[in-house]
């Protein structure tokens, strides 16, 4: 798999970006009513797409088939509440380094007990540390306990006494999370790229092979998931600040599991595939919850059908239209 | 079946002959599996620039022998020495850094990398570490210079942007050597080359083998008896876990107990 | 700590132990036989629990809601293997963790749509609803001791049948290696779907008995599935024994660990766990 894209589909996510870019503008005229709402609603989105796109590192260029990754995800969200001063703005360029770095720090022991266990035992061993961070926040009174956290005041983005922006305009803040958004995709896409990414790509096909090549695998795969994991907090410490709440719910393993049905809804390996499974699957709930009270039940229906008819997710239909330059990873034993 | 067991634990029977600096050595090599010992007490040398087979029949060790020798398996007794360090109980990776190249009995490479990106993520075995994350892995120009050179060797130069999975079963034959040449390896472990090849398969792989005899120290792991005599100049046989026999290969045709042990059925036509 | 009261907790303990190892036992032997994750494991505990609420009030007694959710628990997880899990037996283990979390989804709102989201409490029968006193503070209730008693009595039974059996044979053989099975010419489909239904029967079994203990509500599957996990984690997966001792010691760290550590009793199993995977990685028994 090259690092490039065909270009009618490159053209297409192009576009796409291009609407959300716009969409503040055009929005309020489109949907005079639910315009607030829904740049909300895209702000989360892209916030839960940032957390996608960090899990498919770990699912699928690494292989390691993580069901405990919203746990970083919730400490980045818990980090800004217990950093934030009760009435008062935190200072952004101090909470967001020392979010990120706690959740690193996180991401490192867990990975480090994880690694050691392959397969199924991978999948076992990262739920039951998720739910262990779910606990120490659901069964202490760290933050609030059950009932959760409230960050007052948003934190402040300000050098030398001036606000660059504004996180409590919802606007300001939509292009903030868009600008991250955008940068993390090619955050990811220079990982890739670089002789890591290569490594890391290759051990999720084949690692006894790349250990044959001179690689030791245990250690590239402990800095995936450390990557992964920060990302995920950054992307907690978003959805944190936009909500100004964190409660456990954030870690639980559903929403581990939610993430884990964007990244394969998109198809999982391609980095753009998982943001697409974000918004599919997130404006698939907001149907769902508009048809019935028991939309959780369909959307129980639309991941078994994912799974029997989509093996390959979007992404992989995409590039079967588009014309893949390359044919897909076979099966390996 | 009487066994003579001919390893003894310091020289091989060709030493006095041949003074081509030893490249690696196995001292007492052991390896059992709970009661089942799959390779016992094997001494081996193996010189420079000396094409050496392991032969022997399903089940002998053989590819008990070529873990142990890289590092995927830990022998229970004996040593590995490898330009005189002791190198036994050294990981994979590690050892594959040190230079002993390793390639599989079953097609290994990444398919759906082209053939230069698998060459070139085995040459990024070189650089010092791969925990490099801005440039990109194109932009390393020492690593493509290597992965170059590598695809020339085994042959796949015309194929170098070809994903590797479109290309014939021959083609990724080669394409393995060509990642364990890529590394940069000081010595070649071939864990059956010419494995499940056609006959027109079979002869380009001899001459590139051949080809790779004159410039590396090359242990063969191989059935197929016609290309190990056409190759090797030092013959190990195998059985039951067991060195029967190793030395030169005229010798080894012409012992009696190789004959009967192993010879006898395989190869009636030497 | 006196002798009475560390008594209830070890006797605490081990019926908690014994009551996960009944759960336990069929996930790890439907990974280790069919080769299948299955996150929806935990609902058939949910479902027993719920059957035996919904069928004890329409029936009057707990007895008879046990014994008929047994087989009900058993039917449905033989439809869910024949029209579902059947197809992934040849998929990798994401895709049936993918599917089993989509089951999930819909267990749990099917059971909202039947029986709503309130709590509900589970009468205990009026034959065991009576309590042993230790001293003048101290009883211990009869029917944990009941419950204890039917889950050992479960456990040996499953031990019998797995090492005694001809059925029990192929079993072994499946848990040991995959591949053998089809070798021996046993009918694969006939155990996948008989080893399904019973795990899912235990389960069910599980939750029915423990409902009175424990009271029914909503997501009570998944802490059970979770912590299950770690015991066939702890355990080793598809190793009978090793579910055994991972669900005693898990039973019992969970319990002491309330004693001890209040404020970080959900924690300990989970440090238990990371102990375990330090010292080996691929569990007790593997």
């Amino acid at each position: 798999m090259t690092d490039r894209l065909p270009r009618p589909l490159a053209l297409l996510l192009l576009a796409l970006l291009a609407v959300l870019v716009l969409y503040p503008l055009f929005g309020p005229m489109l949907f005079p009513e639910k315009h607030t709402f829904l740049l909300q609603k895209l702000t989360g989105i892209m916030i839960l797409a940032i957390l996608a796109m960090s899990l498919d590192l770990l699912v699928g260029v690494a292989g390691l088939v993580s069901l405990g990754h919203a746990a970083f995800f919730g400490l980045g969200g818990y980090m800004l509440a217990i950093l934030s001063p009760q009435y008062d703005a935190a200072n952004i360029w101090v909470v967001l380094p020392l979010a990120l770095l706690a959740v690193a720090g996180a991401a490192a022991l867990v990975g480090f007990l994880s690694i050691r266990t392959s397969g199924i035992y991978f999948i076992m061993v990262t739920l039951a540390f998720g739910q262990m961070g779910f606990y120490l926040f659901n069964d202490t009174k760290l933050a609030g306990g059950s009932d959760g956290a409230y960050i007052m005041v948003k934190p402040a983005v300000e050098i030398a006494g001036y606000a660059l922006v504004k996180l409590g305009s919802k606007q300001s803040f939509y292009y903030v999370v868009l600008g991250l958004f955008v940068g993390v995709y090619f955050f990811f896409r220079m990982l890739l790229a670089s002789p890591f990414g290569r490594v890391v790509r290759a051990i999720g096909v084949n690692e006894n092979r790349v250990r044959g090549l001179g690689f030791n695998p245990a250690l590239y795969k402990l800095v995936a998931f450390t990557i992964g994991g920060t990302v995920a907090g950054l992307s907690g410490f978003l959805a944190a600040t936009q909500y100004g709440f964190v409660n456990p719910s954030m870690l639980s393993w559903h929403h581990s599991g939610e993430a884990l049905v964007m990244v394969i809804l998109g198809g999982m390996g391609t980095l753009f595939g998982p943001v697409l499974g974000a918004f599919v699957f997130e404006l698939a709930r907001l149907g769902f919850e508009s048809m019935t009270e028991h939309w959780l039940a369909l959307m129980g229906a639309m991941v078994i059908a994912i799974v029997l008819l989509l093996p390959k997710g979007l992404a992989g239909l995409l590039l079967q239209v588009f014309g893949d330059p390359e044919p897909k990873a076979e099966e390996e034993e | 079946m009487s066994v003579m067991i001919k390893s003894a634990p310091e020289a091989a029977p060709e030493a006095a002959t041949d003074d081509r600096p030893t490249v690696l050595e196995t001292r007492g090599l052991t390896k059992a599996f709970g009661g089942l010992v799959a390779v016992n007490n094997a001494s081996l040398l193996f010189r420079e620039r000396q094409t050496h087979a392991i032969i022997g029949p399903n089940g002998a060790g053989k590819s008990t022998f070529v873990h142990l020798l890289t590092g995927h398996l830990s022998p229970s007794g004996g040593q590995v020495l490898f330009m005189g360090a002791d190198i036994t109980h050294q990981p994979a990776h590690k050892v594959a850094r040190l230079g002993i190249g390793r390639s599989y009995q079953k097609t290994n490479v990444f398919p759906s990398f082209t053939c230069f990106e698998n060459c070139r993520l085995a040459a990024q075995s070189r650089l010092s570490t791969s925990m490099r994350f801005l440039r990109p892995a194109k932009a390393y120009r020492e690593t493509n210079d290597l992965a170059d050179w590598a695809l020339d060797l085994c042959g796949l130069k015309l194929r170098r942007d070809r994903i590797a999975a479109s290309m014939s079963y021959g083609e990724q034959r080669q394409l393995e050597i060509g990642m364990v040449l890529a590394t940069g390896p000081k010595v070649l472990v071939l864990d059956e080359p010419l494995a499940g090849m056609g006959k027109e398969e079979s002869e380009m792989m001899v001459g590139l083998l051949k080809e790779l005899g004159t410039r590396f120290p090359l242990i063969l792991i191989e059935h197929d008896m016609d290309a190990v005599f056409s190759l090797a100049e030092v013959l190990t046989v195998m059985v039951n876990g067991t060195v029967i026999e190793s030395g030169p290969v005229e010798a080894i045709r012409a012992s009696q107990a190789v004959q009967d042990a192993y010879l006898g059925d395989g190869a009636e036509a030497y | 700590m006196d002798f009475w009261f560390s008594l209830i907790q070890i006797l605490n303990g081990v019926q908690y132990g014994l009551l996960l190892f009944l759960v336990a036992s069929g996930l790890t032997l439907i990974f280790g036989i069919m080769g299948i994750i299955n996150l929806a494991h935990g609902s058939f505990y949910m479902l027993g629990a719920y059957l035996a609420y919904w069928l004890a009030a329409k029936t009057g007694s707990l007895t008879m809601a046990v014994a008929l959710s047994l087989p009900i628990a058993a039917l449905v997880g033989y439809v869910i293997e024949s029209l579902l899990v059947r197809t992934l037996y040849r998929r990798d283990h994401l895709d049936q963790v993918l599917l089993t979390y989509g089951l999930i989804l819909i267990f749990n709102e099917s059971q909202r749509m039947l029986w709503g989201s309130d709590v509900h409490g589970v009468q205990v029968p009026a034959l065991l609803d009576w309590s042993i006193r230790l001293n003048e503070t101290l009883s211990y209730p009869v029917y944990r001791l009941a419950v204890s008693g039917v889950c050992a009595v479960l456990a040996v039974g499953m031990w019998v049948v797995i090492q005694r059996t001809r059925f029990g044979m192929w079993v072994r053989a499946g848990a040991s290696n995959r591949e053998m099975v089809a070798a021996l010419g046993i009918d694969v489909k006939l155990l996948f779907g008989v080893v399904f239904a019973a795990g899912a029967a235990l389960a069910g079994l599980s939750g029915a008995i423990a409902a009175p203990m424990n009271s029914v509500y909503p997501g009570m599957g998944e802490s059970v599935l979770i912590i299950c996990f770690v015991v066939v984690v702890i355990g080793g997966v598809g190793s009978i024994k090793g579910a055994f001792l991972g669900a005693l010691l898990i039973g019992l760290a969970d319990t002491f660990g309330k004693v001890f550590v209040p404020d970080f009793a959900s924690f300990t199993v989970y440090a238990v766990m990371a102990a375990v995977l330090l010292w080996k990685p691929r569990g007790l028994f593997a």
